[in-house]
């Protein structure tokens, strides 16, 4: 299953390859990461999606815990979060789909931010599902260019820290 | 006062207590050798290879207990001291490289002698920092010892550009540094204390199995009150030994793939693990599955990714071992009723059986040939008393010492676990020499892993670290050979060691003692010998080629199920050219 992690670091140099060496280093998967700055801009927002068994997500809790420039860890999936992504989507059209093409942008509540003779640039923001949607569904037409943001996500609710003890212990 | 970059090194490393400095300059760093050219407050030690500069400052750590220190150049100088940072990153030792980069204007432009060390160094280090800004410096420093010093130890390298050291700065050291990342836990969760109390209570087979945590939170002493109070008997990992006294009857010896058979069969047979600062190394677990299948496991760590790693844990108590083990004992004594002693008597029975079935032993040679255990048990044996320091390189000499060696102490036993990195013994020997000058400092050396870092006898002698190296000569790299014989068939790819150089004239030529023994007849006096020497002495022992380390544990096999001696079917063969004509006259060699 998908993980979503949310991580808190320094926003400084060599942050992000420290959190992708970690990840590469020891043979976890990145499915996919995207990092801003949070509103205080001397720190990093990283979001992680990952997969594993729950023994290798705790280690990835933990290892991820354990770099010195983390500062918060949150597994998502222990509670109720929210998660977006965003893409644009450059669709080649012939003269007979355009019509099509933005009725498909229009049923999705997608934009068109862009437009040319021959294609559209279509943004879209969504879960995964509505993005997965409609790719699938512009496919016959022709997709030219696909740019995916990765995951954001957000707790639904504030939530303590991932467990940095097992979770037994943190019932306690 | 404004100081330079380099004054302000020096004078970071005087308030954080360093004395002695391993280095080798280069093109970057000469501004701060230079400084410290200029001072008698840091002893620096000039090594031959930064190699062997950084496993001197894992020596000095280990024997110490405070962080090694040394100094390197970009470039080339970094990536040769990579292996000593993995090395200490594996078996967490405190340690703080300073690597001296190109200058900040040259940074990326592929400078000569410039390389990544902050992308080199990251996966083998606990942290590293590059230092762009001379102002930066100080504080720097002083985090860069912070982070390796606590917590759970290790490594950190210091960048620093050649224009940092040169340029100035007002130099104010802080009195303490906090990181917000990084705050590691020193009490352990009283709760999950007093649950591991209940559980050491319940227990009818319990087995307390240290490791290397132990040493590094100097929690010597509060491991042997939980063992004589409880009457748990102790196995203790590679890096452990020491931890526990090694002649004390709860002492079981060393567990794992070539740990005594009494210790692999308490583990195993247990129904209680009390992990202390041990981190389920698969040399310990072998096949994890079939890992004590009876046990419950209590795991103490200071570091929370240890814990359910390799093996699910039923307590985890993340702590300092010397913190949570304080607070166990003393939950212990005041539930602990009248002795234990008679509780734990079938279960001590048990092992001593065990203990008397399978004990360490070896036979000696019909031919004459000295045995290498022989040769390990006499100089335990001879030197015992004054409490030595002993370092190993990696391999079977390095099996056998911690079968035979039955330290005392801790911070005794200087040895590459993790990583096992052949050529550590000899470097690792003299930094301890560096840090006790009065101390007898022994290294127990197989002819292959000696010659990793052979250079360093020029540093022995110059920077007058008068070690004593035992070197173990099968002219084989042994263990390669051993599992050669066991499973490839006696078919020796590479392991043998032809045109191993003459020792005792390599010594000579490097103006050091060179000592030889022969005959088994000749062990203990050459022993003796080596000790009187107030000079760095090598002593050539040629030994039974073939022997094998006993008992083992074949990778991925059961801790109950020991390979206990040679196996019939084994052959040995020769390779070709083994037997040398002329040169090897005054010693034994052939099967």
């Amino acid at each position: 299953m998908d993980h979503i992690i949310s991580v808190i670091v320094e926003n400084k140099f060599g942050v992000l390859s420290r959190v992708a060496g970690l990840f590469s280093g020891r043979g976890f998967n990145i499915e996919s990461l995207s990092v801003a700055p949070t509103l205080d801009p001397s720190m990093s927002m990283m979001t992680i999606v990952t997969t594993g068994d729950d023994r290798i997500i705790e280690q990835i809790v933990k290892q991820l815990n354990k770099l010195i420039d983390v500062i918060k860890v949150v597994d998502l999936n222990e509670s109720e979060f929210v998660e977006r992504e965003t893409a644009l989507i450059k669709v080649h059209t012939k003269p007979e789909d355009r019509a099509e093409a933005l009725r498909l942008a229009d049923i999705f509540r997608a934009r068109v931010v862009d437009s040319t003779p021959t294609t559209y640039t279509i943004e879209i923001t969504g879960d995964t599902n509505k993005i997965e949607a409609i790719i699938n569904l512009l496919q016959p037409l022709g997709i030219k260019e696909l740019a995916r943001t990765g995951r954001v996500a957000i707790a639904r609710e504030p939530v303590r820290p991932a467990a940095t003890q097992p979770k037994r212990v943190a019932k306690e | 006062m404004k100081l330079t970059g380099a004054e302000i090194f020096l004078e970071c490393l005087k308030r954080e207590g360093v004395n002695t400095l391993f280095a080798l300059p280069g093109g970057v760093v000469l501004k701060i050798f230079d400084i410290l050219h200029q001072q008698k407050d840091v002893n620096v030690v000039l090594t031959r290879h930064e190699q062997g500069a950084g496993h001197m400052a894992e020596g000095y750590a280990k024997a110490t207990g405070k962080a090694g220190v040394c100094l390197v150049t970009s470039g080339p100088g970094m990536t040769n001291v990579i292996t000593a940072l993995a090395d200490a990153y594996m078996d967490s030792v405190p340690l703080v490289c300073f690597s001296g980069q190109v200058p900040t204007s040259l940074i990326g432009n592929d400078a000569f002698q410039e390389a990544d060390n902050i992308g080199l160094s990251r996966p083998c280090t606990k942290y590293n920092f590059l230092v762009k800004d001379v102002n930066d410096l100080a504080v720097t420093i002083k985090e860069a010892f912070y982070v390796a010093t606590t917590g759970r130890p290790g490594p950190v390298l210091v960048d620093i550009p050649k224009d940092v050291s040169m340029n100035k700065a007002d130099f104010k050291y802080p009195g303490s540094v906090s990181i917000r990342g990084y705050n590691p836990t020193y009490d352990g969760n009283k709760w999950q204390i007093k649950q591991a109390a209940e559980a050491i209570m319940k227990a009818r087979k319990p087995i307390l199995y240290a490791g290397g945590g132990v040493i590094f939170s100097g929690a010597s002493e509060e491991l042997l009150e939980l063992a004589e109070l409880t009457h748990i008997p102790v196995d203790m990992t590679l890096m452990a030994l020491g931890a526990f006294p090694g002649e004390h009857p709860l002492s079981m010896g060393m567990l794992g793939m070539h740990g005594t058979y009494w210790a692999n069969m308490a583990m195993h047979y247990s129904d209680l693990v009390i992990a202390v600062g041990a981190r389920f190394d698969d040399r310990v677990t072998g096949k994890v599955s079939e890992f004590c299948p009876q046990a419950k496991v209590i795991h103490i760590d200071i570091d929370p990714t240890s814990i359910r790693k390799n093996v699910n844990v039923d307590i985890p108590i993340v702590g300092d071992c010397k913190s949570v083990l304080r607070e166990l004992v003393q939950v212990l004594r005041a539930t602990v009723n009248g002795d234990q002693k008679d509780l734990r008597r079938p279960w001590l029975d048990q092992i001593r059986e065990w203990q008397r079935a399978h004990p360490l032993a070896y036979e000696q040679d019909p031919n004459g040939a000295i045995k290498p255990q022989h040769l390990i048990k006499r100089v335990y044996e001879l030197t015992k008393d004054r409490d030595p320091i002993v370092a190993t390189d990696v391999g079977q000499h390095q099996m056998w010492s911690a079968q035979y060696f039955k330290l005392a102490k801790p911070n005794r036993w200087l040895t590459s676990g993790g990583l096992g990195t052949m050529g550590f013994g000899f470097p690792a020997a003299m930094g301890a020499q560096a840090a006790f000058p009065g101390k007898l400092v022994l290294c127990i050396a197989g002819d292959g892993s000696f010659q990793m870092n052979t250079q360093e006898l020029a540093t022995a002698v110059v920077s007058k670290l008068p070690v004593k190296v035992f070197i173990v000569n099968n002219r084989f790299h042994g263990m390669v050979r051993q599992w050669q014989d066991l499973f490839y068939e006696g078919r020796y790819a590479s392991s043998y060691l032809d045109k191993t150089p003459d020792f005792v004239k390599l010594a000579d030529a490097y103006g050091a003692v060179g000592l030889r023994a022969s005959k088994v007849s000749e062990v203990d006096d050459v022993i003796r010998e080596a000790m009187a020497v107030d000079k760095p002495v090598l002593i050539d022992v040629p030994v039974y080629q073939y022997e094998n380390c006993y008992p083992m544990i074949p990778a991925g096999g059961c801790n109950h199920e020991m390979i206990l001696t040679d196996p019939p079917e084994l052959k040995k063969q020769q390779p070709a050219g083994a037997k040398v004509a002329g040169e090897d006259k005054d010693t034994v060699l052939t099967a």
